[in-house]
């Protein structure tokens, strides 16, 4: 019993740093940030003051925050599902026999160890209407080049090429740690009851490797919707929020139009977005996906 | 016959996607180490230049900038590591009330990240004074919740006898973390690091909103307010001026390219 009652302490003693800084950076700004979400703001002659749902009706009713919710889903759910295909099709590429293959991964994977706020940099040019490549490439066949960032049609598709570019590198090394640990018997076992790469690929590797795909959908999903480095370079959000998302829009309100109560209310959003999203992912992996 | 083809044309393609692939950072070199007339105007025999370089060092402190980021990311590690060591430890070989609930509480955070409580958490750097340091830019990510997670996988692995050995022989609890805990998870320890590092370097949201002069601005919001469209700079500094940000990075990954490579792998399967 004595034996226990230290480990108690001493359990806890350990873990008192991290719970510290957690309780003042993760736990006191959530349930602050829902707090405030029902207040307004405090202002020189008014005191904050308790508004019940009113930040929230607003917001229901705010087409900036419809837009860049729609653009948080198109960003997230069209970049993921892409650099996953990407990345597998990287991964098996590299996996297999190929020359100059060290050269082939290192090409993959550099972008991903840049800095966004770089990479946008870089594509900044490709972009741009007059001078970029891109658009050099275009009018060398005859046709006419497009603003792409200034376009509301093009801008967003165009950030979500890039950031393609960028993240399909760092989910390849997953799958090639993955491809790397199966297990060689059973694709010996396919080829020798003359199973097609086709079919032993379906059949064998891809099933074998259904724990790294949702790993790495959950990590790409959460990250997506809080990776807006790139609009700080490219777009501002713009054309007339064309290509804002929702973290960046809290950005806005909060540190350009000082609106507090209204930045927490879209934070609420943003949070229990991530936490509907984890919470599925754990529910998916405890019933149907084989964890080892 | 069909087989070859197939295979070269495998080849071909896992080629064509290096070459696309490496083409950004690759121009991004070319319009850097050339004056802005051969920017879009590609010939091989193009005088070499370091003029941009010079230009973009300087119009910005980029050395001030990378000063602040490399000792960013030293305060960020060296408080991730004391914590995150003790917490796993804790979390690895010690029972106690609440654990299953404490554990649960600090793996929230690798929902509920940092960069997106950015407005209470500035308030709160407000509060304690710290708004425009380094050390304000990097406390909240120290009690990295990946990282306890991470090392007490690891602390789990490691053979309760040894444990049990070192306590025979009269070795604290303290002592055996040191010497047997800490020596036997070395390969966890720099794979985290380096991913670490990786991320600090390259993190800008947080620090953009706590930062707010030359000297704490990391090397990404330096970079960011230097390349800003409406800043009018000419394109082959803003080239030059990403290179800069980029290379300590970019050199020490391509000399240590296997081991990121494998702790990127590594802290990716547990």
């Amino acid at each position: 019993m004595r034996v226990y009652n230290i480990n108690n302490l001493y359990g806890w003693l350990l873990a008192l740093p991290a719970f510290v800084l957690l309780g003042v950076f993760t736990y006191y700004p959530t349930v602050a940030t829902f707090i405030n979400s029902l207040y307004s703001n405090e202002t020189i002659i008014r005191p904050k003051h308790f508004v019940g749902l009113d930040n929230y009706r607003f917001l229901i009713n705010d087409p900036i925050f419809l837009t860049t919710l729609k653009n948080t889903a198109i960003f997230a759910f069209g970049t993921v599902p892409i650099s996953i295909a990407l990345s597998l099709i990287m991964a098996l590429l590299v996996h297999s026999k190929i020359p100059a293959r060290g050269l082939v991964r290192l090409s993959y994977f550099t972008p991903t160890i840049l800095p966004m706020v770089a990479a946008a940099n870089i594509w900044l040019f490709f972009y741009s209407p007059q001078i970029g490549l891109i658009n050099k490439v275009i009018e060398y066949f005859g046709f006419n080049g497009i603003n792409w960032l200034g376009n509301s049609h093009t801008v967003l598709a165009s950030l979500m090429v890039m950031t393609i570019w960028k993240e399909a590198g760092f989910f390849m090394i997953f799958y090639l740690a993955a491809l790397q640990s199966l297990p060689k018997e059973l694709l010996e076992a396919a080829k020798i009851e003359g199973a097609t790469k086709w079919q032993s690929f379906w059949k064998v590797t891809f099933p074998l490797i259904t724990p790294t795909t949702f790993f790495i959908m959950i990590n790409a999903l959460l990250n997506a919707f809080k990776l807006v480095d790139h609009l700080f370079i490219l777009t501002k959000g713009g054309p007339d929020n064309a290509s804002n998302l929702l973290l960046y829009y809290i950005y806005e309100v909060a540190f350009s139009f000082f609106d507090f109560a209204y930045a927490s209310t879209l934070t609420v959003v943003l949070i229990s977005m991530l936490v509907v999203l984890s919470l599925l992912y754990f529910t998916i992996i405890e019933k149907k996906v084989h964890y080892k | 016959m069909k087989i070859h083809i197939t295979k070269y044309l495998k080849i071909l393609f896992a080629w064509s996607l290096a070459i696309i692939w490496a083409l950004p950072i690759l121009y991004a070199f070319w319009a850097a180490f050339h004056t802005s007339d051969f920017v879009t105007h590609f010939n091989l025999f193009a005088p070499l230049t370091l003029e941009n370089f010079k230009i973009a060092a300087s119009q910005a402190p980029f050395l001030r900038y990378m000063l602040n980021t490399i000792i960013l990311v030293v305060i960020i590690i060296i408080g991730q590591l004391i914590i995150c060591t003790l917490g796993a430890y804790a979390f690895a070989r010690f029972d106690f009330y609440g654990k299953k609930v404490a554990f649960f509480l600090v793996l929230l955070q690798l929902m509920i990240v940092p960069e997106i409580l950015i407005i209470q958490n500035y308030k709160t750097l407000v509060n304690l004074g710290l708004t425009d340091t380094i050390l304000g830019i990097g406390l909240p990510y120290m009690a990295s919740a990946f990282g306890i997670f991470l090392l007490r996988q690891n602390f789990k692995m490691i053979p309760k006898e040894l444990d049990d050995a070192a306590r025979i022989e009269g070795c604290s609890l303290m002592c055996i973390l040191w010497k047997v805990y800490i020596p036997l998870s070395k390969p966890t320890y720099l794979a985290y690091i380096l991913v670490s590092i990786s991320y600090h370097w390259n993190n800008f949201l947080w620090p953009l909103v706590v930062s707010n002069s030359q000297d704490v601005r990391p090397l990404t919001v330096g970079l960011a307010i230097f390349g800003a469209p409406e800043s009018g700079v000419q394109w082959s500094i803003i080239s030059a001026a990403t290179l800069i940000s980029v290379a300590p990075l970019l050199v020490a990954f391509l000399i240590f390219q296997k081991q990121f490579v494998n702790s990127f792998m590594h802290t990716g399967i547990k």
